[in-house]
């Protein structure tokens, strides 16, 4: 019984000493990727600031009022004046499809001698 | 093996003898229990000796770690996972709505090895023609005088970092550098400030604030705790553009000297625009004029929002009257004297021009008309100590709180003594200096019903608190007034179809260095309040030496000069931040419809 017992434990030792060989490079490996990972978000992080920074600076008020200036026989673009507010009255909605009316009531019948005052007294 | 206690043989020899043999029973337990001591003392040696070992061992493996940690460089965790709180860098500065006004770019420095150059003349001569600012010969003595490390250049565009390696010498080096960038140019530029490098490395330099908000709140800019997170100001750009555009093309027209413009909250303080003309560029922010006979106003680095302490003229009249109306003295309809000119002592107090409205006038005329002899009757019934304490309320004793710099180096000019002289010449603006900034406050004091608050440029969230320092009354009294000076006082020319504009023109003759005041050099300041029947903003713009001369006289009073400006600013602010213009009631007609 116990000779099995010493070859099994040190079958144990040996399994376990290749799985943490295997965890060892494995953790490793990932440490590497996340540093490469984080060098990755860096230059992105630092790519967009850069491209922030250009937006804001094609963006600029200067510029974008001479683009304006430039552009004005396509665009037309004033600045804003006060009369520019509307009352939301003066917007032109279009008209609501409405039900013909032509024929609202059904005539039933006339009353003969009332001379042009016809009453619907038969509804 | 286990002695008997008893040995049959010592015992009958014992008995043999006639001795005890109790006493051999004594002596055998005596020694066992001996050896029994014996062998329990040596096992707690022992565990001492374990015990002292494993304290050696357990404090060796403390003692080397401390010492490993603090002999190796510092490292950042591997495994953690970055968020945006690692980020060491300075935080971004953008306006209300979040577009940016300064943020950071990686560039590189240069620097130089002149020990390990191939051709240190060669190299010299080339990078003086990549950057025309340096000296081929100076910088061919630094790189052959034997020292070490010679630093070239701050900072580099990517083409002059390119042209630099096309060189292609071995000493010449590049060092990472985050810069500070302006991407509106010169907008803001006296709000904003700006930066230089402080302790510079090879790997990295410190950006620190020069000026403004980004030395005011450096602090906070560089806080990592803070985690990058962008600053954001109370200004707006549309509305700093737009003032800026207006402002210049006024100071322009009028051959002013300079200009200033505050556009503020008048609820919250919030400061929406701040304008100084001229202006510079804070990404290549000039020298400081160092000539002592410069006046600090030649520099363009000086805020004249801020720093620009003036007399700011009869903007002042509109605190004698809400004053005197808080304290009961007078109604707007109460009649004054105003009979010009006004003897007092030695002094002789008279109105623009030699003019007398007088001999009576109502307090709503004395400030649409601008009287100082009606201001002055009005200060001298307040008396000087209640009209300090008023003042000293309204801010106008102590530098602004604003979040810039130079905001506490702005301390208003005030009189030593207070005789009643000085509380009339007060009570009109003359002998007493504040800046533009501390006007804007008070006015928004008495737009917002009465209200004290801080002014800022910190974007503010929820309510804001302040002292209040006059009724809701008073201050509604004090607006209407003060649109009278509008619709038919000294600023006719700031009404603004709709916005209901009301505020006070101020022109104040310069001071001689010398002592006395010049003829010909004013400062004229317009402070406006719109819309006046429920007052939510004030506008102050300060022309430094205008003059109109577009009709036939020339003109230096400010209802020519800067009550034009500040109308043309309104007419473009006020749509931009969706104010809508007020119909005005129509004139009362003659026949009137009538029902019952």
């Amino acid at each position: 019984m116990r000779p099995v017992l010493y070859v099994l434990s040190f079958l144990a030792l040996i399994a376990l000493g290749f799985w943490a060989y295997r965890e060892n490079y494995a953790t490793q490996a990932a440490l590497k990727e996340v540093e490469g990972l984080q060098r990755q978000i860096v230059g992105m992080r630092e790519a967009l600031s850069v491209q922030r920074a250009e937006w804001a600076y094609l963006n600029r008020p200067d510029r974008l009022r001479d683009l304006a200036t430039a552009n004005f026989d396509r665009l037309g673009l004033l600045p804003m004046e006060p009369s520019q507010f509307g009352a939301a009255a003066q917007v032109a909605y279009p008209q609501p499809a409405l039900p013909d009316i032509s024929f609202t009531t059904d005539i039933q019948g006339t009353i003969t001698g009332a001379d042009g005052l016809a009453t619907e007294e038969g509804l | 093996m286990r002695t008997p206690l008893r040995p049959l043989a010592r015992i009958l020899q014992a008995r043999q003898d006639g001795l005890n043999p109790d006493q051999i029973e004594k002596e055998n337990l005596r020694l066992r229990h001996e050896a029994m001591r014996e062998k329990a003392r040596g096992r707690a040696q022992f565990r001492l000796l374990i015990l002292c070992a494993s304290f050696v061992m357990v404090f060796a493996a403390i003692g080397a770690r401390m010492g490993l940690m603090a002999a190796t460089e510092p490292m950042e965790p591997r495994a953690s996972a970055p968020g945006a709180e690692i980020i060491a860098q300075r935080a971004d500065i953008t306006d209300r709505n979040g577009r940016v006004l300064a943020t950071n770019m990686t560039t590189h420095a240069l620097y130089a090895h002149p020990k390990v150059m191939v051709d240190p003349k060669g190299t010299a001569v080339k990078l003086a023609a990549i950057f025309p600012e340096l000296d081929a010969k100076a910088l061919e003595r630094r790189f052959t005088d034997g020292r070490s490390f010679v630093w070239i250049r701050k900072v580099l565009s990517p083409e002059q970092m390119q042209l630099v390696h096309e060189i292609g010498d071995p000493g010449l080096l590049f060092g990472p550098r985050e810069m500070r960038l302006y991407p509106n140019g010169t907008l803001a530029a006296h709000v904003l400030g700006g930066t230089s490098f402080g302790a510079e490395g090879v790997h990295s330099a410190e950006v620190i604030g020069t000026a403004g908000i980004e030395k005011a709140l450096d602090v906070r800019l560089r806080d990592p705790a803070q985690g990058g997170k962008p600053l954001a100001l109370s200004i707006d750009l549309s509305l700093q553009a737009t003032i800026e555009e207006v402002l210049y093309a006024g100071m322009t027209m009028l051959n002013a000297k300079g200009a200033a413009a505050i556009l503020m909250d008048a609820r919250t303080g919030e400061i929406l625009a701040l304008a100084s003309l001229p202006t510079f560029d804070p990404n290549d922010r000039p020298t400081p004029i160092v000539d002592k006979t410069a006046e600090p106003g030649d520099s363009p680095l000086f805020n004249r929002a801020v720093q620009g302490v003036y007399e700011l003229g009869s903007t002042f009249k509109i605190f004698a009257a809400a004053q005197a109306m808080e304290l009961g003295l007078v109604g707007p309809e109460t009649m004054v004297d105003a009979n010009a000119p006004m003897v007092w002592g030695k002094h002789k107090i008279k109105e623009f021009e030699g003019k007398n409205y007088g001999p009576l006038l109502s307090v709503s005329d004395v400030i649409a008309k601008s009287s100082n002899v009606g201001t002055a009757h009005i200060a001298l019934m307040i008396g000087p100590l209640r009209q300090q304490a008023f003042l000293k309320a309204l801010g106008f004793f102590d530098p602004t709180p604003v979040e810039l710099v130079e905001a506490p180096g702005a301390k208003p000019l005030i009189p030593k003594k207070w005789p009643e002289i000085v509380t009339i010449t007060t009570s009109y603006g003359h002998g007493m200096s504040a800046s533009p900034m501390h006007l804007a406050a008070a006015y928004a004091a008495i737009a917002n019903g009465g209200v004290m608050i801080k002014p800022t440029l910190l974007k503010r969230e929820g309510a804001t608190t302040g002292v209040r320092v006059m009724s809701e009354k008073t201050a509604m009294d004090a607006v209407a007034m003060l649109r009278r000076v509008v619709t038919e006082g000294t600023a006719s020319l700031g009404e603004v179809p709709g916005y209901e504009v009301a505020g006070k023109t101020g022109t104040a003759d310069k001071p001689k260095k010398s002592g006395g005041y010049y003829d010909d050099k004013v400062v004229n300041t317009f402070a406006s309040v719109f819309p006046a029947s429920n007052p939510q903003y004030v506008l102050i713009v300060t022309l430094d030496e205008p003059v109109d001369t577009t009709l036939s006289e020339t003109r230096r009073t400010a209802g020519w000069t800067a009550v034009p400006v500040a109308a043309e600013i309104i007419r473009r602010v006020a749509p931009l931040m969706g104010l809508r213009p007020k119909l005005e009631p129509p004139a009362p007609d003659a026949v009137t419809a009538a029902s019952n």
